[in-house]
């Protein structure tokens, strides 16, 4: 017989309900976690998209970069043509307007008012000028035009008696920290001097390119550096990086910066920048093991011939080396102009730049990036240096008997990436590279046989992190906004591509054939399935009204009566056009004659084959009244070309042209 | 004929499925060359709209992954699999109203909010529990500083609408 147990007795029914009751708990539990892991999964996917778009916009201008550079080679190319119509006018842009004066007579110009309250530094320099530098510039004082200066020599000078490559050892006690792209952002610099210390004989550093560009503080930023490279010469390594380039800070922001900051003496600090440019050290090696560069390399990388050269020829990304052939020189004798290539130049011509070989192999390093892929082919994204893969880094290392490849240029989500088997170490310094929340910096330490540390960080305005929907959601806005004024600057040719594909002109194209077209037009490789919801609308059967895309947004238009093409394509152009016109303007003084502005015009329309009436534009011109005695304010004319996002009218904040 | 235009139909939805899972894929594959990590598979599969439990997720990266795991899941492996997954409307996401349920049963008392200690121990204990991390990522959003309770029923509108 069964002796009754107590659950069966009395509590038997409780215990039943128990069970029943935590059974349906459980699967309360598993309801939720479920639904939660979906929703935080798509959240984490928004994130990446909003990533992709940034990153494949940034991609997308820098080969607009090279169309530029084309642009420059065609007008080099037409030269005479050109001179005889325009003289001066190429010579400005090609032409070398540094004389190399002594620095006293530019010193000597400038006097420090006795209201300056900023920092004074002292030279030579001391440890006790990086202190004073990060305190002023933590409260937001702007250093004198005349300090700037002097540092600018200094450094050019020191940097003059530097290799071609920097070698360093470290050792148990004494671990070097390498940081990768900064771009401007101080307060991810002041960070990582408040993590790691600041930069002395036992803290060495290496700081691998992209100083400047993008953030607001470049300036301060490489104050910062070169100060500290002044006082410590053999512990603070400077790679050079593509944006430590004249060219790209036109595009990228920094030489804005610096007018903006220096209204007195602006060009002199450009100058004077677009030299020092050119003396910093193409890379570091670490105990003959570790090589630090900025991009990366290709099959052809030859470090000795890298170790030769003479880098300070290498003026700009935008500026490839003539080609300089005996016909050449013929054909331009031929059309009665002498030695027309003297005036390209500064002083002598061809033997002022490199090869095409050298400088082929410079932008390799500045400018490449790895990939799974195997072998070695053209960057298409970037428009220059090469895509490798980890048999291309395995020969590379090896033929040189070194271990890692230490490098930066790709913003990577976590701050830092490893790849190529562990050969390759991506390491990216600018936290929130594209928005708030768009990702992590970091830097690593590391010591000659021990494995290399990474430390990861991420500024934030706020005390504490908002919820993760919240900042999803900021950066998701913020890449659509940027890829809605990417479509409307191409809007007539998107149109047309729907148009062609629109057979039964039913305004409505399938998902396949819209994708198909944006992807093509735009020259952006995205999710545009997962994408469509944000920006076009979809009906019942899945099909896409194409031009609901371009509802919520237009180009403002300077005058009523212009055409939309010309506004658009002026639009679209307009960082390109800023460049251009800044190159012109060498007295940096914000004008330009009509005429310069009209044969410029010209010059673009044919290279960029832009079919619009020259009237049109020479009309736009004289409408905008920005005629100031025969010379054109052409910051005021670029600015009148921005994009209004319809439902930023409510909150007043039009994106106007940076 | 009725036969051969479902076939067309189902041949143009496989289509669309690949170029979606494609897409879905390649945001992950870092490097370029048709992997992703094992560990962000299930992020992929949920970002195509689909709701598998962990236990569902381990079935399905078993599935995808090779002879000997090596960490990374290839494209040629994961296409088929997923695209079956889609056809067949597999792990279908969970409806307003059966969240809302499932809340309630957590909430016997009726009082409309889950404690902020409640919550943890049911997502860390029972079920599938939580990381810490997606504890506090959870918590982050769901809780309600004034009462430092999750008013379910407003968190839920609130994450649906984000959702849309």
């Amino acid at each position: 017989m069964n002796s009754p147990n107590l659950e069966d007795m009395g509590c038997g029914t409780s215990s039943a309900t128990k069970d029943k009751k935590s059974e349906k708990a459980l699967k309360a539990a598993l309801v939720i976690q479920n639904w939660y892991r979906g929703y935080r999964a798509r959240l984490k996917t928004r994130q990446r998209y909003a990533l992709t778009i940034f990153q494949s916009i940034e991609y997308a201008d820098e080969q607009g970069q090279l169309q530029l550079s084309n642009f420059f080679s065609f007008m080099l190319e037409n030269y005479t043509h050109v001179q005889e119509k325009e003289p001066g006018l190429v010579t400005r842009l090609f032409g070398s307007s540094i004389q190399d004066k002594d620095r006293q007579d530019y010193l000597e110009l400038i006097e420090i008012p006795d209201s300056y309250c900023g920092p004074r530094l002292q030279f030579p320099l001391t440890f006790t000028d990086i202190d004073l530098l990060i305190e002023a510039f933590k409260q937001q004082q702007i250093l004198h035009a005349y300090y700037v200066l002097e540092v600018l020599f200094e450094t050019k000078k020191v940097l003059q008696q530097m290799p071609n490559f920097t070698h360093t050892n470290t050792s148990p006690s004494k671990e070097i920290t390498i940081c990768g792209d900064l771009h401007g952002k101080l307060d991810d610099l002041f960070l990582i001097f408040y993590k790691n210390g600041l930069p002395s004989v036992t803290n060495p550093y290496v700081f691998n390119g992209d100083f400047v560009d993008r953030g607001k503080n470049s300036m301060e930023i490489l104050m910062i550096l070169f100060v500290s490279f002044l006082v410590y010469p053999n512990d603070l390594h400077l790679n050079r990086g593509n944006h430590e380039d004249f060219m790209m800070n036109m595009r990228y922001g920094f030489t804005k910066e610096i007018l903006h900051k220096y209204k007195l003496h602006g060009k002199k600090i450009l100058q004077i920048l677009e030299e020092v440019y050119t003396w910093l050290p193409i890379g570091t090696i670490i105990d003959n093991e570790v090589l630090v560069i900025h991009g990366g390399i290709s099959e052809s990388t030859d470090l000795n011939l890298l170790h030769r050269i003479e880098r300070n020829k290498m003026r700009s990304v935008l500026m490839p080396p003539i080609p300089m052939d005996g016909d050449r020189a013929e054909k331009k004798n031929k059309l009665g102009t002498t030695t027309v290539a003297q005036g390209i130049r500064t002083s002598g011509s061809f033997s002022e730049q490199l090869t095409k070989q050298e400088w082929e192999q410079v932008i390799d390093i500045l400018w490449s990036d790895p990939r799974g892929k195997r072998g070695c082919y053209p960057n298409t994204n970037r428009g220059g240096g090469c895509y490798f893969g980890p048999d291309i880094t395995s020969k590379i290392l090896n033929k040189y008997q070194l271990k890692i490849l230490v490098r930066s240029h790709e913003c990577k989500p976590e701050g830092y990436e490893i790849c190529h088997d562990g050969k390759v170490i991506t390491v990216f310094s600018a936290s929130n590279y594209y928005e708030e929340g768009s990702n992590r910096g970091a830097y690593i330490r590391m010591s000659s046989g021990t494995t290399p540390r990474f430390f990861q960080y991420q500024i934030t305005k706020a005390t504490c992190l908002r919820p993760l929907y919240q900042r999803v959601n900021a950066i998701e806005s913020s890449a659509i906004r940027m890829l809605k004024e990417r479509m409307i600057s191409r809007k007539t040719d998107l149109i047309r591509a729907f148009q062609l594909q629109d057979r039964n002109k039913s305004g409505k194209l399938s998902m396949g054939q819209w994708a198909f077209s944006m992807e093509n037009v735009l020259g952006l490789n995205l999710p545009w399935r997962s994408l469509s919801s944000h920006l076009v609308t979809t009906d019942k059967d899945g099909n896409i009204d194409y031009m609901s895309g371009f509802q919520d947004v237009h180009i403002q238009k300077p005058v009523k009566e212009v055409q939309s093409t010309l506004i658009e394509t002026v639009y679209r152009y307009r960082s390109d056009l800023q460049i251009i016109f800044n190159i012109i303007d060498s007295d940096h003084s914000g004008l330009i004659s009509m005429e310069e502005f009209r044969s410029m015009w010209k010059l673009f329309k044919s290279h960029y084959s832009v079919h619009i009436d020259d009237s049109q534009f020479d009309e736009l011109a004289e409408r905008m009244d920005l005629n100031k005695d025969g010379s054109i304010d052409f910051n005021e004319f670029l600015k009148a070309f921005y994009v209004v996002h319809k439902f930023d009218q409510l909150t007043k904040s039009d994106t106007k042209l940076a | 004929m009725a036969d051969d235009r479902d076939r067309d139909g189902t041949e143009i939805a496989v289509a669309e499925f690949h170029k979606k899972i494609k897409e879905a894929f390649e945001v992950f594959d870092h490097e370029s060359n048709n992997t992703v990590d094992v560990r962000e598979v299930g992020t992929i599969i949920r970002s195509l709209g689909c709701c598998p439990s962990e236990g569902e997720l381990h079935d399905l990266i078993a599935e995808v992954e090779e002879e000997e795991p090596t960490g990374y899941i290839r494209f040629e492996k994961f296409l088929p699999v997923m695209t079956e997954v889609l056809l067949e409307r597999r792990y279908r996401p969970i409806p307003e109203d059966i969240l809302l349920r499932a809340f309630e049963v957590l909430d016997p008392a009726k009082r409309g909010f889950l404690s902020k200690d409640e919550l943890i121990k049911y997502m860390t204990e029972e079920g599938e529990p939580f990381s810490q991390e997606e504890m506090e990522e959870m918590l982050s959003a769901a809780i309600d500083p004034e009462s430092n309770s999750v008013l379910y029923k407003d968190y839920i509108t609130m994450m649906v609408i984000d959702e849309n």
